[in-house]
């Protein structure tokens, strides 16, 4: 699996949010994107899952142009910036969503469900109310989400933001470890350099990528 | 079926062909029986020059009654809404709901009331019709300027009292210009719910008290002067669109950005000055009904429902289950079209459109029917689904702002989610939309329903002579002499009361409490 973002530009009410951005991800490689809110982090990450169009460049998998692939169809994962958890479900009908739309059902999507939810250390969590969660629980069952139907790609905008410093710091460290046993290939959005540093094989500043 | 945030670009492709077709069912349906008929209307009231010196002083006389109306339900209404807001009264929520009960309530049921807490003499007067307006408008006052009035922050009145200001002047130079966006708000919907009034005029205004409403069914259904009947339904049209423009114009121009903080803490009342302040709005809210319930209960009245006496067709009771069914039928049908435009608009101009059957009487409504729909293909003067049909058209925009509201609510990145997620637009608005809307829903199908069990307007029109629902049933009794059958239409009030009342408490109920109420 190798993504391939050539001369993104995205620009809405006379101003250009992206210009040019050009960037390759590798089969199994966590790149963390840098820069100051406000930058187009978060767009590109859009661009990149189909929720914004670009007005120009391509986002290619494996060759293939993305164009007129719907996001559903897209297969990628997104762990947004606040979570966005379905707050009419609980933990297990949010991690279990993305397995539903696959047609998962009964047994084998409890299973899955299980099996995320140890992934990411929250066992026996499945009947738990998401908004009862604490940011951490929320961070993780957010993972789990969008870790569970095995996209071919894991994008993550800023998922640790909201999080104070200390549980930031050994979120980021597990959330390595997670992507590591996982073995996909991750663009991890941060203003957090120290964060990026220990999410990251590679390190990217968003300003440079034009 | 992605909702972008503020500001942030959407894709193309995501859009579906799901929303066009959503759009279609509410702008099929509104396009054939609210605009055609309309245009119907216009078409003939324009073209024939029925304007005459009897129509000017009709709506003249129309007027006015709204204005007395008005004023009588100010007067009644802001001292209580003044109480419940920032006063500690004991049985709040009771006394609250005591006096909205009758805004929810059956024109004619109200009308009914009168005629049972009145002798003959006194209820057939414009003083009883101004009454029942009062009556009827008492919870707009108290809930539209009570709104307000309680999130009026207390310190800008101790900051003018400090300045030297007297009680009267922090009243007249901080308090009424604070508030006035609400009474402009207020006065205009109570002015034009009394304007519009249909049934109370039809109960107690006799043959001699007419109405510009009253006047489209007299000139209908006893003259058969159409042309006539249209012209005046134009300009009652028109008239309401100057009055609703000038009240928004109003309330954008005096409208004053207001810190929306914690409701203030309430400070305590002597119970006499409870009494005094309280007293009118709850005599005029609860006595009224109190009395109808009660002129109800003699001389048999509610055994002799299930008789059919010599010469009718069926017995009285027999129009409450029609009733049931109807407005089954028609909540059904708003639930449909109002629950697809909710879907399919979440805002925009088409929001606006949406509204206007709120701001058309529902008598103009029948009219429309009647004149729009009266030659093949479609002739439904004599079918059982005109009535539904036109009542749908009423309930349909309480359906759009139940559904709508909390539409918007939803953070539009729980369905990007969804989609990244693998959910197809479709698959989005039945995990997401749905689910998160479905109380909503029942909220807006109740109301429909209620709405249409009440209805009297569309219904003196359109029901058949042999099928009449039961605010037409109560009508025709109310219209023929004898004591028992006035006791049957009290009784029949009564269970149309408490049918109304009875779906108003579930919908409190199934409510979420957080969302802005209708």
């Amino acid at each position: 699996m190798t993504l391939e973002l050539r001369e993104i530009t995205v620009a809405r009410g006379g101003r250009t949010i992206l210009d040019g951005v050009s960037l390759t991800v590798a089969d199994g490689e966590i790149v963390c994107l840098t820069g100051p809110s406000g930058s187009g982090k978060t767009t590109l990450l859009r661009v990149v899952c189909g929720l914004t169009e670009p007005d120009a460049g391509t986002v290619a998998l494996d060759g293939a142009d993305l164009r007129d692939v719907p996001v559903h169809r897209r297969g990628f994962g997104l762990v947004f910036q606040d979570h966005a958890l379905f707050p009419h479900r609980d933990v297990a009908g949010n991690v279990g969503f993305g397995l539903r739309m696959q047609g998962v059902r009964g047994r084998e999507l409890a299973a899955s469900v299980a099996d995320q939810l140890a992934l990411v250390g929250l066992e026996g969590a499945e009947r738990r109310d998401v908004t009862t969660l604490s940011g951490g629980e929320q961070q993780r069952v957010a993972l789990a989400r969008a870790l569970a139907p095995r996209p071919r790609l894991l994008l993550l905008d800023e998922p640790l933001a909201s999080l104070d410093r200390e549980l930031r710091d050994r979120l980021a460290i597990d959330l390595r470890r997670i992507l590591r046993e996982v073995g996909i290939a991750a663009i991890h959005v941060t203003h957090d350099l120290a964060e990026a540093t220990s999410v990251g094989d590679r390190v990217v500043a968003l300003a440079e990528l034009r | 079926m992605i909702s972008p945030q503020a500001g942030e670009p959407v894709a193309s492709h995501s859009r579906s062909i799901l929303r066009p077709a959503l759009r279609l069912v509410p702008g099929a349906f509104l396009g054939l029986f609210f605009a055609y008929p309309l245009a119907t209307i216009a078409a003939r009231g324009l073209s024939a020059s029925a304007f005459d010196a009897e129509l000017g002083r009709i709506a003249l006389i129309t007027a006015g009654q709204a204005l007395a109306s008005t004023v009588l339900t100010m007067a009644v209404g802001l001292p209580a809404a003044y109480v419940l807001a920032r006063r500690r009264v004991p049985a709040r929520r009771l006394i609250g709901a005591a006096l909205t009960a009758p805004f929810v309530l059956p024109a004619v049921v109200v009308g009914a009331a009168y005629l049972a807490l009145l002798p003959a003499q006194a209820a057939e007067t414009w003083w009883a019709i101004i009454a029942a307006h009062a009556t009827f408008n008492v919870a707009v006052v108290t809930r539209t300027v009570g709104a307000l009035w309680g999130r009026l922050d207390p310190r800008l009145g101790e900051a003018a009292r400090v300045l030297g200001a007297s009680p009267a002047r922090v009243a007249r130079e901080l308090t009424l210009p604070l508030l006035a966006p609400a009474l402009a708000a207020a006065g205009s919907l109570v002015f034009l719910f009394s304007f519009t009034s249909f049934g109370v005029v039809q109960l107690l205004g006799g043959p001699t008290r007419v109405t510009v409403e009253s006047e489209i069914y007299r000139a209908t259904t006893q003259d058969l002067a159409l042309d006539r009947a249209s012209t005046i339904a134009l300009a009652q049209l028109a008239g309401m669109a100057v009055v609703l423009a000038l009240a928004s114009w109003f309330a954008r121009r005096r409208g004053v950005a207001l810190r929306r903080g914690a409701p203030i803490e309430r400070r305590p009342i002597s119970l006499a000055a409870a009494i005094a302040l309280l007293g009118p709005a709850l005599v005029f809210c609860v006595l009224p009904l109190a009395m109808l319930a009660r002129e109800a209960g003699g001389l048999g009245a509610y055994s002799s429902l299930t008789r059919t006496e010599a010469g009718f067709l069926e017995a009285p009771l027999a129009s409450v289950v029609r009733s049931l069914e109807v407005a089954a039928v028609a909540g059904a049908i708003a639930l449909v079209v109002g629950a697809c435009a909710a879907y399919a608009v979440r805002g925009g101009v088409l929001e606006t459109a949406l509204m206007l059957p709120l701001g058309t009487s529902a008598v103009t409504v029948g009219f429309g029917f009647l004149i729009a729909f009266d030659e093949r293909p479609i002739d439904w003067r004599s079918a059982w689904l005109a009535v539904p049909l036109a009542q749908a058209v009423v309930g349909i925009p309480f359906v759009v702002r139940s559904v709508l509201p909390v539409l918007r609510s939803i953070d539009p990145r729980l369905r990007e989610a969804a989609a990244v997620l693998g959910a197809s637009p479709g698959r989005v608005w039945r995990e997401i939309d749905l689910p998160l809307s479905r109380r909503a829903l029942a909220v807006g199908l109740g109301f429909a329903f209620a709405v249409s069990l009440g209805e009297f307007g569309a219904a003196s029109f359109l029901a058949r002579p042999d099928a009449p629902t039961v605010p037409v049933a109560i009508a025709r009794l109310l219209g023929r002499p004898g004591e028992l059958a006035h006791r049957q239409a009290f009784a029949l009030a009564t269970i149309l009361a408490g049918l109304v009342l009875l779906v108003m408490l579930a919908l409190e109920l199934v409510r979420d409490p957080e969302v802005a109420e209708l």
